[in-house]
């Protein structure tokens, strides 16, 4: 059984301006010990996907399909098993950034809050566990006293990993763990959640824009635009040979460190993503393709085989529909 | 594609941008009921302000024209509102009355607008030792209590209606011109402010151009939630017997009311008039206001 | 760095008092006919009782030499002599404190209550509680102090009979301990109840605004993700942080209610320093009004040093570590 599974997902947001669609009939799944990557620009419904996995999303969203977490559909959960499954089922990793924290409490004490509140430990043990918990991200069990602002960012992003282990958890959501960070704190907290991973053989489900980041921590990787999923396989074959245009012009736009060809060839992508309200008939992305064809502005293209393991959204892609 | 058309001067499309926004607030405005009910009630109270010469003959209010009134009587078809102890009408203050509660508030609180904008502008415009000294002066005002203040003030000066507008004004502007202060400065951050320097623009000139259309809205909307505060302590100012003498306002007919033992006697339409005319009128500006500010603050606008 | 935090408060405070002193003397002088002639109008007076009252009321000399007298009494514990009765001040004063303290004390605190409504309230926005606590601060917040106590009085004491309609104490009472507690408690409730009605709008449209604006924090989204439920995620996330602003407001507020006290204290016949104030204000009794200013400006500062303090206490952002 997987430890994730999600059929046909569908989020609507409620706003003033009307319903907005974030995520529009998303299928994906992660077994146990597997680590996923989860693509795409800002906008693109990625970030909706870690809410709606543990349901934080705001009242009043719209949620169609399902979300099985170890088999069980989260959206049938009554409240009192919803908030027992958070955090010990599966725990999400959100940006270290300043507010991510309360900033009145001390970082130990946050910590401590989880564990006291999924077990029946005294507070002194959950302190102990606490200061484990720290040392093993990398950090002196003494940061347990400190106070949000008082760390840097990378230190704030290891209280956070710390603080999702801490109910140990099968499945890691991290949602752009490392976008705030400089390279050299990046490259050191990516280095930590792969230790941690294979450590503990969790599943990690990896949700970034940054494409060659995910190619080093993931086995497969699925690629987002505009509320679905156009591309998935594993993820060294779709950062070499993306079938997607998206995908194409993703890869392209993130050299590889060391690699002389893309350092000499930065390649961006003109256009914006297409306004959630306003979505044109067809293929989402054809405004922007390059290879786009008559076709693409009529035919709204559903996933389809590209090869043992690959899929992507394409009309170029000869193959069935999955 | 477009036809050859006449560009427009500059002027005119300032001006239909003008005319556009005007129309957008008053749209939002026209939404939001409660808000237009205030602004209803509003003007049914000042319409009756501007109607009392009409409406009552002011002389019926004199000592000396007590006539055969009855003292004390209740609410009757003669008198809608009663009598009060010297037999005088009871809706005729009200009616009265209520000119000075309203020109009171309205005046107070421009004088307070007026003051607290021009220190919290020049203060977060000029910023340095002109920011920090004027600064210094409203906290110092913020922290002495403003009411004992307003009563040694009116104590201390000679009573009269343009003291009590004066010592309205001087006791309440701190706190308006923290808020413009803390708006100009956030106006002047932002990047477009100075680009338009670097392009060579002169300080008035960005003071015109960007940062007045950024806090006049925020001034607009501070004046009418300040018109309720210079409205309530007008009321117990001249309860306290600080107000103007030669006139009745709405706190006056309370102080009157309660001189004169209405209370003790159960003669509650000496006091439930004035005190309900005062509490419909702040109502109905809060209304209003807290719509406008909605609307109008730029920073709730960001949210 | 906590230390430096404490006294850097402390020093701001004092130098505000300094201002407040000198203020206060200047504000005094402002009417040029401040001299013993016009202060006792009517009164035959020989040259010599001008002398000496003048020398009493601290008017001979120049503004300069008046200014260090006034100085150097302040420092000896001494505001002057009462106009009416040529008390002492600090005695008049001292009298009404304790009133005063009671009735305000009491109503704050009631009042305050009205920082859990307005929490409720904006944590739910746009609910039926929030609607509802939202439309009885803006009808209280429009009620003039007068006027509500006018009604209390009108309504519970002469009409119903069910409270006293003024004083502290039953007059000619010699009652001591428990019973004196509870006819105090018993004169008390009206004042009380207009003070709070008054003033616990404030402090519910001052927390509902904290709590909506603390709301859009990412924090709550990990304390939710945590597994806390809806209340707890409130209570021990929310509120401590929507405090903080409320805490400051509540130091101004204090002003307010001292304001508030005035009114009220007159009304129902409190004899308490706001009583006082109206009864030096139409005198006029200038030394006791000065002193008075003194003193609710003095406790003013004190008020938002405590705040201060307290809001370093409570946010560790702020207080240098």
């Amino acid at each position: 059984m997987s430890v994730l599974e999600l059929q046909d997902l569908h989020v609507t947001y409620r706003t003033e301006g009307g319903p907005v669609p974030a995520v529009r009939g998303v299928s994906l799944t992660v077994e146990a010990g597997e680590t996923v990557g989860l693509a795409g620009e800002s906008g693109c419904g990625k970030s909706t996907i870690a809410s709606a996995v543990l349901r934080l999303l705001p009242r009043g969203t719209k949620v169609s399909g399902k979300v099985l977490l170890d088999g069980e559909d989260v959206y049938a959960m009554n409240p009192g098993r919803l908030r027992a499954v958070r955090w010990t089922s599966a725990a999400i990793v959100f940006q270290g950034a300043l507010q991510s924290l309360n900033p009145v409490r001390r970082v130990g004490q946050q910590i401590e809050e989880a564990i006291l509140l999924h077990s029946t430990q005294s507070t002194a043990a959950a302190r102990v566990r606490v200061g484990e918990l720290l040392e093993r991200v990398g950090l002196p069990a003494a940061r347990a006293e400190r106070y949000p602002h008082e760390l840097s960012g990378g230190q704030r992003q290891r209280v956070l990993i710390a603080l999702a282990l801490a109910c140990g958890p099968q499945l890691l959501i991290a949602d752009e763990p490392t976008t705030a960070l400089d390279v050299m704190v990046q490259a050191q907290v990516l280095a930590l959640l792969e230790e941690l991973q294979r450590e503990h053989g969790l599943s990690l489900l990896f949700i970034t824009h940054d494409l060659s980041v995910l190619t080093h921590t993931c086995q497969r990787l699925a690629v987002m635009y505009a509320g679905r999923i156009v591309e998935e396989g594993g993820s060294k074959q779709v950062f070499a040979d993306p079938q997607h245009p998206y995908s194409r012009a993703l890869a392209a736009a993130f050299p590889t460190i060391g690699d002389p060809l893309s350092r000499m060839n930065p390649q961006g992508l003109a256009g914006d993503p297409p306004d959630p309200l306003a979505l044109a008939p067809g293929c989402p992305f054809a405004p922007r393709c390059a290879v786009a064809v008559a076709e693409c502005s009529t035919l709204d293209v559903a996933l389809r085989h590209a090869g043992p393991g690959r899929s992507a959204a394409c009309v170029h892609v000869d193959g069935p529909n999955v | 594609m477009t036809d050859l058309q006449v560009p427009r001067s500059g002027r005119a499309v300032a001006w239909d941008r003008r005319r556009a926004s005007l129309a957008s607030v008053w749209r939002s405005l026209r939404n939001d009921r409660l808000a237009l009910l205030g602004f209803v009630v509003l003007l049914l109270f000042t319409l009756m302000a501007f109607a009392a010469p009409l409406l009552s003959d002011k002389s019926s209010l004199s000592a000396a024209n007590t006539g055969d009134n009855p003292v004390w009587s209740p609410p009757s078809w003669e008198f809608l509102f009663g009598t009060d102890h010297l037999g005088h009408s009871v809706a005729a203050q009200f009616l009265w009355g209520s000119r000075i509660s309203l020109f009171v508030g309205l005046m107070a609180t421009l004088l307070q607008v007026g003051i607290g904008s021009l220190v919290g502008l020049t203060a977060g415009f000029f910023g340095g030792w002109v920011d920090a000294v004027l600064m210094r002066i409203t906290d110092w005002f913020l922290v002495i209590p403003f009411l004992p203040l307003a009563i040694v003030l009116a104590a201390v000066l000679q009573r009269g209606l343009w003291t009590i507008i004066l010592v309205i004004g001087v006791t309440s502007w701190p706190s308006t011109a923290r808020l413009l202060r803390a708006q100009v400065l956030t106006v002047r951050q932002r990047l477009y402010v100075d680009r338009a320097r670097s392009l060579g623009a002169g300080r008035i000139h960005v003071m015109r151009r960007h940062v007045l259309p950024n806090v006049t809205p925020l001034i607009l909307a501070s004046t009418t939630l300040a018109v309720p505060i210079s409205i309530l302590t007008e009321t117990t100012l001249s309860f306290l017997g600080l107000g103007d003498p030669t006139s009745t306002s709405w706190g006056g007919m309370l102080n009157a009311a309660k001189d004169n033992s209405a209370i003790s006697g159960g003669r509650w339409w000496a006091y439930m008039p004035p005190g309900l005319g005062i509490v419909f009128v702040v109502l109905a500006v809060t209304l209003f206001g807290r719509a406008l500010e909605e609307i109008l603050d730029p920073r709730l606008r960001e949210r | 760095m906590r230390a430096r935090f404490l006294i850097m408060k402390v020093v701001g405070a004092l130098s505000t008092l300094a201002f407040v002193v000198v203020f206060n003397f200047f504000l005094f002088r402002i009417v040029n006919e401040n001299t013993v002639e016009s202060m006792f109008r009517g009164r035959n007076l020989s040259a010599s009782q001008i002398a000496r009252l003048e020398r009493q009321f601290n008017l001979d000399g120049s503004k300069w030499e008046q200014f260090t007298a006034y100085v150097n009494q302040l420092l000896h514990g001494n505001l002057g002599v009462s106009m009416k009765d040529f008390r002492p001040v600090t005695t008049v004063v001292g009298e009404a404190l304790w009133p005063t303290i009671l009735l305000v004390g009491t109503s704050t605190l009631l009042a305050m209550t009205g920082i859990f409504l307005g929490f409720r309230a904006g944590w739910r926005r746009r609910s039926r509680y929030d609607v509802g606590v939202t439309t009885f601060s803006m009808f209280t917040y429009s009620m003039p102090d007068a006027w509500l106590s006018m009604v209390f009085l009108g309504l519970f004491a002469s009409g119903l009979g069910l409270f006293p309609t003024g004083g502290l104490e039953d007059s000619g009472s010699n009652a001591t301990g428990l019973s004196q507690i509870l006819d105090q408690a018993h004169h008390m409730a009206l004042p009380a109840m207009v003070l709070a009605i008054a003033y616990i709008g404030e402090y519910t449209i001052v927390a509902r605004s904290a709590m909506i604006d603390t709301l859009r924090e990412d924090y709550l989204q990990l304390a939710r993700a945590k597994g806390l439920s809806d209340a707890n995620v409130r209570r021990k996330h929310a509120q401590p942080n929507a405090l903080l602003p409320v805490v400051s407001l509540s130091a101004l507020n204090f002003g307010f209610v001292l304001s508030g006290a005035i009114v009220v204290e007159t009304i129902f016949s409190w004899p308490g320093l706001g009583q006082l104030t109206r009864n030096a204000a139409t005198g006029p009794d200038f030394p006791v009004l000065q002193g008075l200013f003194l003193l609710f400006s003095a406790s003013l500062i004190f008020a938002n040093l405590v705040a201060d303090l307290l809001y370093g206490r409570i946010d560790p952002r702020v207080n240098g570590r």
